[in-house]
């Protein structure tokens, strides 16, 4: 695989096509740069303040903009708010689609043929393993990522974090409670 | 009803090789530059996870990304597998060739 690779890069560079060091920073930006906490930071901002979090629900790839969060390949995003009534769980049933913007890249799960089959047909049954079981009256809705569309869900802000400030919050976000296949934090847990 | 067990959601490194990281990033880098647009690559991806014999724990899950790249880069003529191949014998072979802890460049392949 490595000399396959390197066998592609040598040829893409003799043609003009990629600047090494360009790879260098794209690999430095994902490994280092890009990661859940940007989600977090999006969901803290959400939960403090109600016209960040209606602009998101209207037009989440300008509010997540908006904190320097930007995607590379021109996809929109749409933010799914957790409520009292509706569980919303992401998935990419196609390939791997996924907001590398907000959450950096996906675990690998989230990937694999088990998650990407099970997560439509039974979401309540995944649920259940990744340890969430929900009320029986809650609805599940399954959101399919696709190459120009992306999901990001908004937890539910748990109880007793009244007049948190927003670094507080976003500490009780976790990759997992974005994607959906869990909750926010309790503030006890954090 | 399908019980494909999921693999455990640990917190994994991104990358667990280097090359997948190269991979990952050759293919954005070709996507900025215009070489293809994010749909297509999803499409080919996407060929190449849903194969019947991709693992359950996604461990191979870049081995199919690279794939995807490969036959995107045939498809668009920039990078024929007759040329990958002997190109990527030519890395091995520098490989063999070259002292441990020196880098390895291709200039070190004994048959070039």
């Amino acid at each position: 695989m490595a000399a396959r690779v390197r066998a592609l890069e040598t040829i893409l560079t003799q043609k003009g096509l990629i600047d090494p060091a360009a790879i260098d920073v794209i690999v430095d930006t994902y490994e280092t740069k890009v990661g859940p906490r940007n989600g977090a930071r999006v969901v803290a901002r959400a939960w403090s303040d109600p016209a960040y979090a209606d602009w998101l629900r209207q037009d989440a790839t300008a509010a997540i903009a908006s904190l320097g969060f930007t995607g590379r390949q021109g996809e929109h995003m749409q933010a799914a708010f957790n409520t009292d009534e509706t569980h919303n769980l992401v998935v990419c049933t196609l390939c791997s689609c996924y907001p590398w913007s907000v959450l950096g890249l996906p675990p690998v799960w989230y990937k694999a043929p088990p998650y990407r089959s099970r997560a439509v047909i039974d979401p309540r049954g995944v649920l259940e393993e990744f340890g969430l079981t929900l009320p029986k009256d809650k609805k599940v809705r399954v959101w399919d990522s696709t190459a120009e569309l992306r999901y990001l869900v908004v937890p539910q802000r748990p109880a007793g974090t009244e007049g948190w400030s927003e670094d507080d919050l976003a500490g009780l976000v976790t990759r997992d409670s974005m994607i959906g296949t869990g909750v926010a934090l309790e503030p006890e847990a954090a | 009803m399908n019980q494909r067990e999921l693999p455990p959601g640990i917190d994994e490194p991104v990358f667990a090789e280097p090359w997948q990281a190269e991979a990952f990033a050759l293919t954005v880098a070709l996507h900025e530059k215009g070489l293809f647009s994010w749909g297509e690559w999803a499409e080919a991806l996407s060929a190449e996870v849903k194969r019947q014999d991709a693992s359950d724990d996604g461990h191979d899950y870049y081995e199919h990304w690279l794939a995807a790249l490969e036959k995107l880069l045939v498809s668009k003529g920039v990078a024929p597998t007759a040329e990958v191949d002997a190109l990527a014998a030519a890395w091995e072979r520098a490989a063999h060739a070259t002292p441990h802890g020196k880098p390895i460049l291709l200039e070190n392949d004994p048959q070039r």
